[in-house]
Parts: C-alpha cells; sequence; structure tokens
C-alpha cells in the first residue's frame, strides 16, 4: 500500500515537472521544473533500491547539472523568454505531439501487451544480494564497476577530460582584439525585408510616373510640360528613396 | 495490487515521450537540452526498473555511465551554446544555420 502510494506521488511529481519543463516560457523557470523531475526521480530510485544511484542523482543532476543551466541562462540573460504562441514551421507543434503520443502508445502496447513484458535470465554472477541494505548496495556497484566494468570505467575518465578541454577551448574569449559582433540575424532579416519593399514601391511609383507621362503625351498637345513634371518628381521619389 | 516493474517502464515511457516533444517544439537551446536530459533520465529509470526486476547490478552500473555521459555532454553543449551566444544575439535554434552548404 505505501509502496502505491509512493510510486503515485512520485509519477506525478516527475510528469508534472516534466510537463514544466517543456511548457514554461522561461528557461529559469524550465530548469526548476527540470529539478522537481529529478528529486521524484531520485525518490523513484531508492524505492527500486538503488540507494547509490539516488545520492548521485541528486548530487550530480540537481547539484551540478542544473546549476550549470542556470549559470549559462544567468550569462545569456534571464529575460530571453521565448514567446511559445508563434509556431516558426506551420504544422510542428501537431506532428511533434502526434509524434510523441505515436512513440508512447507505442511502448504501452508493449509494456502491457503481455502480464510481465520483461523477459530474460537473472543473472548468476553480480546478482543482487538478498540482503539489500544501503552499504550492501554500494559495495556491490562499487565490485562491479572495478571488475567488469573497469575499461569502461577508465573510458569515462578520458571522456571527461575530453569535454573539459573542449568546453575550456569553446568558452575561451579570444586574446587582443574582440571580434566584430555580426548583427542579430533577424535585424537583418528585417532589414532585407524592408530593403525590397521599398525598392517595389519605388519601382511601383517609377511605372505609374511613366504611365502618366505616356499618357498624357498621347492624348494632349501640351505633352512637355506633364512630361518635365512627371519625370521631375519620379526624380525626386528616386532620390527620396535612395 | 503490487507494484510491478512494468509500471516503472510505463512511467519511464510516457517521461521519454514529454522529453520527445519538448525536444521537437521548443526552440531555445537551452530547453533542448534539458529535454534531452528528461529522455536520458527515462532511460535511467528503465535500466535501474530493469536490473531490480532481473536481479542485476548492471542495469545501474549502466545508469552510472549515462550519468557521466549525460555530464559531459551538458558541458559541451553548453560551452557551444555560450560561443553561439557571444557572435550573435538570439541563439534560437531556428537562426543557428552557419553550417549550412
Amino acid at each position: 500500500m505505501v509502496e502505491i502510494a509512493v510510486f503515485a506521488v512520485c509519477a506525478a511529481i516527475i510528469l508534472v515537472g516534466a510537463v514544466g519543463v517543456i511548457a514554461a516560457r522561461n528557461p529559469v523557470h524550465s530548469a526548476l521544473f527540470l529539478i522537481q523531475t529529478l528529486f521524484g526521480m531520485a525518490v523513484v530510485f531508492i524505492s527500486l533500491e538503488a540507494h547509490f544511484l539516488a545520492a548521485v542523482q541528486v548530487v550530480v543532476y540537481a547539484g551540478a547539472i542544473v546549476i550549470l543551466f542556470l549559470f549559462v541562462i544567468m550569462l545569456l540573460g534571464v529575460d530571453q523568454s521565448e514567446n511559445l504562441n508563434i509556431e516558426p514551421i506551420v504544422g510542428q507543434r501537431f506532428i511533434a505531439g502526434v509524434v510523441g503520443v505515436a512513440t508512447f502508445a507505442l511502448m504501452l502496447v508493449t509494456l502491457t501487451g503481455s502480464e510481465d513484458a520483461i523477459t530474460g535470465q537473472p543473472q548468476a554472477t553480480g546478482a543482487l544480494g538478498d540482503e539489500l541494505t544501503d552499504a550492501n548496495n554500494v559495495r556491490q556497484l562499487a565490485e562491479t564497476l572495478f571488475t567488469d566494468y573497469v575499461f569502461a570505467f577508465e573510458a569515462t575518465a578520458i571522456l571527461l577530460t575530453i569535454a573539459v578541454v573542449g568546453a575550456v577551448v569553446l568558452a575561451k574569449r579570444t586574446q587582443g582584439e574582440m571580434l566584430p559582433t555580426p548583427r542579430n540575424t533577424l535585424e537583418i532579416r528585417e532589414e532585407a525585408y524592408q530593403a525590397r519593399i521599398d525598392a517595389r514601391a519605388a519601382q511601383l511609383e517609377a511605372n505609374a510616373a511613366e504611365s502618366a507621362a505616356a499618357d498624357s503625351a498621347s492624348s494632349t498637345g501640351e505633352a512637355d510640360a506633364d512630361l518635365v513634371e512627371a519625370s521631375g518628381t519620379g526624380d525626386e521619389t528616386d532620390g527620396g528613396d535612395a | 495490487m503490487e507494484i510491478t516493474a512494468n509500471w516503472y517502464l510505463i512511467l519511464s515511457a510516457a517521461l521519454f515521450s514529454i522529453g520527445a516533444i519538448g525536444l521537437l517544439i521548443r526552440r531555445n537551446p537551452l530547453v533542448m537540452f534539458m529535454c534531452v536530459e528528461l529522455m536520458l533520465n527515462a532511460v535511467n529509470l528503465s535500466f535501474v526498473a530493469f536490473g531490480d526486476r532481473l536481479g542485476d547490478i548492471a542495469g545501474q552500473v549502466s545508469v552510472f555511465f549515462v550519468l557521466v555521459v549525460a555530464a559531459a555532454e551538458v558541458v559541451v553543449g553548453l560551452a557551444l551554446v555560450v560561443a553561439i551566444s557571444r557572435r550573435r544575439a538570439t541563439t534560437t535554434a531556428d537562426d543557428l544555420s552557419v553550417l549550412r552548404g
């Protein structure tokens, strides 16, 4: 009974946090919802008797990774809240929802298809001990990690070293003169759009002036004065746009 | 009623789907990274559930390695975001087309 209650509460915490991560407008709120999900996951780990991983979950994920996220958010500016109403690609949300729900439905069908979907033989070596105490879990994990998986463990050490070096190289500010910052891409786009509109307007105006001049030239005898006037205004507007 | 491993796997599937949807609809690279973290956590949960069900410590060892890889991924990804944000004002994923051929 207690187990069911713990599972229900943790599942609610995890799923609400996950929905909050993807629905929050502000990245800071997303990070806080992520912490909520990670804490719920730590409690689930404890109920699955993975005590060491529950501690690591809190220390590494909530304590290091999310704080790193928050640092970067603060570094980039907290006011970058995203307008969730605009949809850059039409139908993207709908298709993403369909894909997500279909993935979930597929896994659900697989899992609920049989009474116990998990097949496989329990391992003889490295099996979980009968007395699952806190110390036992840590000892067993350590023994497995430093015997069977010691090469993978060394490889993760190399991976972390490479990641740290890469992060330092990427985040290093270039020495000496600062590089000229390219303008905001949105600004550039808007300017190009405005320039196109201006060019089109100028062209239409020139066409109108030309046709008016042609009309007046053919219809009336006093064509010269009108033509001069029309070309004069045309030049004026062109000069203004340029 | 007993909480079987299937329940944890269904929870894991739901979490994975939510993360996938978020990764597809959000445009802020930071939030996209958070969605990747959600998906990795879902996988971790299923590893631990399988390990518990089969009585095998290897599930927990796998989670340990996933944690390390996730940390490395976040470090490099956030360094990239910082480096990009230094050169342009907006860092939505739609604007990052500098590598387009």
